[in-house]
């Protein structure tokens, strides 16, 4: 199996260079930038949509992306069990293109977040939380001002029961409170997965925390974590 | 529109302004998008259906939002 990392850029993705770096520089393994026209993705072993304002975020976030010829091989990427990470505008656009359930709203504040924040880990059964503990508390960055996690009731108490919820926003020491859900995400959602476990969407920017440079690696082990799943080592 | 039970933080902060202005009757406001199309077809159904059709797979999200057509009109093309 291949172990080359794939990012697939947009236009009006901002993160992808940042993506790219993490797995390239900070992990050290092959990776390559995927132009949103690309309809071939064959020989990649993971596939990672970065954090930006694809389309300038028009009609909603994320939702004209989906039309993409990359998005097309991506669904059957990800319908054949490939790991998929969306990162903040990535996960919008996950949302959009159904393989993900829910959508992000505007934040409940109506501002622009940029902040590091706490996540705490839910559950570890996903191809990006291998190497996570359960309950342990990440410290990442967040950019966005549409990150607030909406799903009906029904779909919130689906996605506990089937331990779709990948990371909840809380305070340092891995409480979860009012206060910590600067965005107002139902049930602090930050992250979710689908049902089988290969697709993660999170607003946090694990790739922004991957380098001791930037103040944290906690990053690192969101992303190493498919390399793991893969068995293609770090 | 904002389906109900989802959070509307945009209509929210209106109405805030509606109150500032004095409009204390104002007890909600949901804040929407509101597209208009031009859509070629034989006849005003025809449209009607074609406009249902695309604001349910692209101009709504199901999951947030209800959507309405308003009305449609026949025009000559010009």
């Amino acid at each position: 199996m291949s172990s080359q990392i794939g990012v697939i850029t947009f236009p009006g993705s901002n993160g992808d260079q940042d993506s790219f770096d993490a797995f390239a520089l900070n992990l050290g393994v092959p990776t390559r930038m995927v132009d949103y026209r690309e309809a071939d993705l064959s020989g990649l072993a993971a596939i990672v949509l970065p954090g930006g304002f694809s389309y300038g975020d028009h009609l909603r976030c994320g939702a004209i992306a989906r039309f993409a010829p990359a998005m097309e091989s991506l669904k059957s990427f990800a319908d054949a069990g490939g790991p998929v990470l969306g990162l903040c505008n990535g996960f919008q656009v996950l949302t959009e293109a159904h393989l993900l359930p829910g959508a992000l709203l505007r934040n409940e504040s109506l501002r622009f977040h940029c902040r590091w924040v706490d996540i705490r880990v839910e559950t570890t059964r996903t191809a990006w939380t291998h190497e996570v503990t359960h309950g342990e508390v990440l410290k990442l960055p967040v950019a966005h001002g549409e990150g607030a996690y909406f799903a009906d009731e029904e779909t919130l108490d689906k996605l506990e029961a089937n331990d779709q919820i990948v990371f909840r926003y809380c305070e340092p020491g891995g409480t979860v409170t009012p206060d910590a859900n600067f965005n107002g995400s139902l049930r602090s959602i930050a992250g979710v997965c689908n049902e089988r476990g290969n697709v993660v969407g999170m607003m946090p920017h694990p790739e922004r925390a991957s380098d001791p440079m930037l103040g944290t690696t906690d990053g690192l082990k969101i992303l190493s974590s498919a390399l793991e799943y893969l068995n293609v080592g770090v | 529109m904002p389906k109900a039970g989802v959070n509307d933080p945009e209509g929210e902060a209106i109405r805030g302004g509606l109150l500032s202005l004095g409009y204390e009757s104002v007890q909600r406001v949901r804040a929407g998008k509101h597209y208009r199309l031009r859509v070629l077809a034989p006849a005003a159904d025809a449209a009607r259906s074609t406009a249902e059709d695309m604001a349910t797979r692209l101009l709504s999200n199901p999951v947030i939002q209800t959507f309405v057509i308003e009305s449609v009109t026949q025009a000559e093309e010009a």
